[in-house]
């Protein structure tokens, strides 16, 4: 049994009198990729926003395991939670639209380099190094995914499929240990859907890190994942492996309704 | 490395132009007082504006209040230039200024950069009108009547100089890692939080940068012009430094510079007008509003490094 990377205990989040997640426990393993599934509105994003810290919990427990050991991500920020190892795109693409595609990953490894500011004020050489050790490092990256003819365009330039991929980059370029794909195949054709599904397996492959995914296409999901996780009314629903949760009558009877 | 010199070359070039060309014309008797005086109202509302720019352009947090920082600047020198009358008193009432203005823009920014949302016009214009009314009332800068007789220890190049410095310092802050993460705010601040941009810094950073420009641009004022009074301060003159910034275009510290000079020329040019300027002055905010909502160069900026890989790339055609 591998080790786990992020644990959720009995998570509940209401919104006044509405419980949008109720008692859902998952916990996700070193270099997996995990499926979560549901109807639409079943709490799956929101889900997504309470692992990251974006709305927080109204009870439970997250915890995330690190080298240092056990760490609780319970009311942290969400920039917290991000230098913690946990990255994400999201549903409705969020990329910094004005800006290069180029400064779009910069602005992701920011963290990761120091530079004062006085060095950056006064363009001291060591600013110019670090400048250049970060454009380097964001170059690599555009690289491996096939950006750097753009590198240069502004975010919004962009075609939709690309957009997407660009925030996975940048996702990426945060260095994290988990990565939360939020309907990274929305709105593409079968096409980009393909390439997409490469694009999520190269991505565990090479950078070693636990992916968990939001989707609705399942010929994605059912090709990528190793494990599934399927949510409905805020409350999980089932776990198992894709072909499990293809045969679970309850998945059947929340997807196609009637009774099974 | 290399072209990098070459482009800070350039813009030193540029920089010792301009002193040359307003030197000699000094020299030559072309600029007379007033002239010169329209000039260094010019080269301040410079510092001003870029410093608010920072704030609303790259930022995107909505300032009201950046007279209030002026007049923190303009009332340290004002005061300590009277009893320290060396230009060594007038460089460490800049830096007292400074000092205050960063520590009023913090009281200011850390409960309301907090929230997501325009909480800071509010809070700022509050700030400002503070500021002013602590003036107005303590018996240090001399209530309502202000400050007057401060020594003349600025002169137009001092002025030049410190527009050229903020102005560089400006830039090279927004081309860095801090400016990156800085505008990552202004465009998405959801998404800047979750790359791991803790973003109630990065815009305070943003804010007190500004801020502490102001404390300059106010420092050159109280010294240049020689009398201040609470009253300079009040929200028109924050709202006619936003007029700059606003004309200019938000984002684009190029846009700064020319709007500065053109609404300071048109000031002087208008001066005989007397109200009819403020007529003028509206209506050409209203047709820049009509016709070119995001100012009049939007975020674009001039750059030498594009010019010089535009024309490398038209020879290469040519070729």
């Amino acid at each position: 049994m591998s080790s786990p990377l992020l644990t959720a205990q009995q998570i509940v989040k209401s919104f006044g009198g509405l419980t949008a997640v109720a008692n859902v426990s998952v916990h996700f393993d070193q270099n997996e990729l995990i499926g979560l599934i549901g109807p639409n509105g079943a709490g799956k994003t929101t889900l997504f926003n309470l692992l990251t810290g974006v709305t927080p919990v109204t009870s439970g427990a997250i915890s995330l395991y690190t080298d240092q050991g056990v760490q609780s991500l319970n009311g942290k920020k969400p920039a917290e939670i991000a230098q913690a190892g946990i990255s994400r795109t999201f549903q409705n693409i969020r990329l910094f639209k004005e800006l290069t595609v180029l400064d779009n990953v910069r602005i992701a490894m920011t963290n990761h380099y120091r530079e004062g500011f006085f060095t950056s004020i006064f363009r001291t050489p060591k600013f110019y190094r670090t400048e250049a050790d970060m454009t380097t490092a964001a170059q690599k990256l555009l690289a491996i995914f096939d950006l750097t003819g753009v590198a240069d365009q502004p975010a919004k330039n962009l075609p939709y499929g690309i957009q997407r991929r660009l925030e996975i980059v940048r996702a990426l370029a945060t260095k994290p240990k988990l990565l939360f794909l939020d309907e990274p195949a929305a709105g593409m054709n079968p096409e980009e859907t393909a390439d997409l599904t490469r694009l999520i397996r190269q991505i565990q492959h090479d950078f070693h890190i636990t992916i968990v995914l939001i989707e609705h296409d399942m010929s994605l999901v059912m090709n990528v994942v190793e494990r599934l996780y399927v949510l409905e009314h805020g409350a999980l629903l089932a776990e198992g492996t894709p072909s499990e949760i293809q045969q679970n009558p309850a998945v059947i009877k929340a997807y196609l309704g009637g009774e099974a | 490395m290399k072209a990098n010199l070459k482009y800070n070359a350039a813009w030193l070039g540029v920089m010792v132009l301009g002193f040359v060309v307003i030197d000699a014309c000094e020299f030559l008797g072309i600029i007379n007082s007033f002239i010169e005086n329209m000039l260094v109202t010019i080269g301040i509302n410079i510092i001003l504006a870029t410093g608010l720019n920072l704030i609303i352009g790259f930022s995107g947090q909505f300032s009201l209040g950046h007279a209030g920082f002026m007049a923190i600047g303009a009332y340290a020198t004002g005061i300590i230039t009277q009893t320290l009358v060396t230009p060594i008193g007038f460089y460490l009432s800049v830096v007292v200024g400074i000092v205050i203005a960063i520590i009023a823009a913090l009281i200011v920014g850390i409960p309301t950069l907090r929230l997501r949302g325009d909480y800071l016009a509010i809070a700022t214009m509050g700030a400002a009108e503070i500021i002013r009314i602590l003036i107005n009332n303590l018996k240090i800068t001399n209530g309502a009547a202000g400050l007057f007789n401060i020594p003349p220890l600025v002169t137009w190049a001092t002025v030049y100089v410190f527009m050229c410095v903020t102005t560089i310092v400006t830039v090279n802050f927004i081309h860095s890692r801090s400016g990156r993460a800085v505008m990552s705010v202004r465009e998405d601040e959801i998404a800047a939080e979750s790359m791991g941009i803790n973003t109630t810094r990065w815009k305070l950073a943003a804010f007190v940068f500004g801020a502490s420009t102001a404390a300059i641009g106010g420092s050159l004022h109280a010294a240049y012009i020689q009398t201040i009074a609470p009253g300079d301060f009040n929200i028109m003159a924050s709202i006619a430094i936003l007029i700059i910034v606003v004309l200019g275009g938000v984002g684009s510290i190029t846009g700064t510079f020319i709007a500065a000079i053109v609404l300071g020329t048109l000031d002087t040019v208008l001066q005989n007008f007397g109200t009819l300027r403020m007529i003028i002055y509206s209506l050409a905010l209203i047709l820049i509003m009509i016709f070119k909502p995001s100012g009049l160069l939007g975020t674009w900026e001039f750059s030498f490094k594009r010019l010089g890989s535009r024309q490398r790339k038209e020879q290469s055609v040519h070729e």
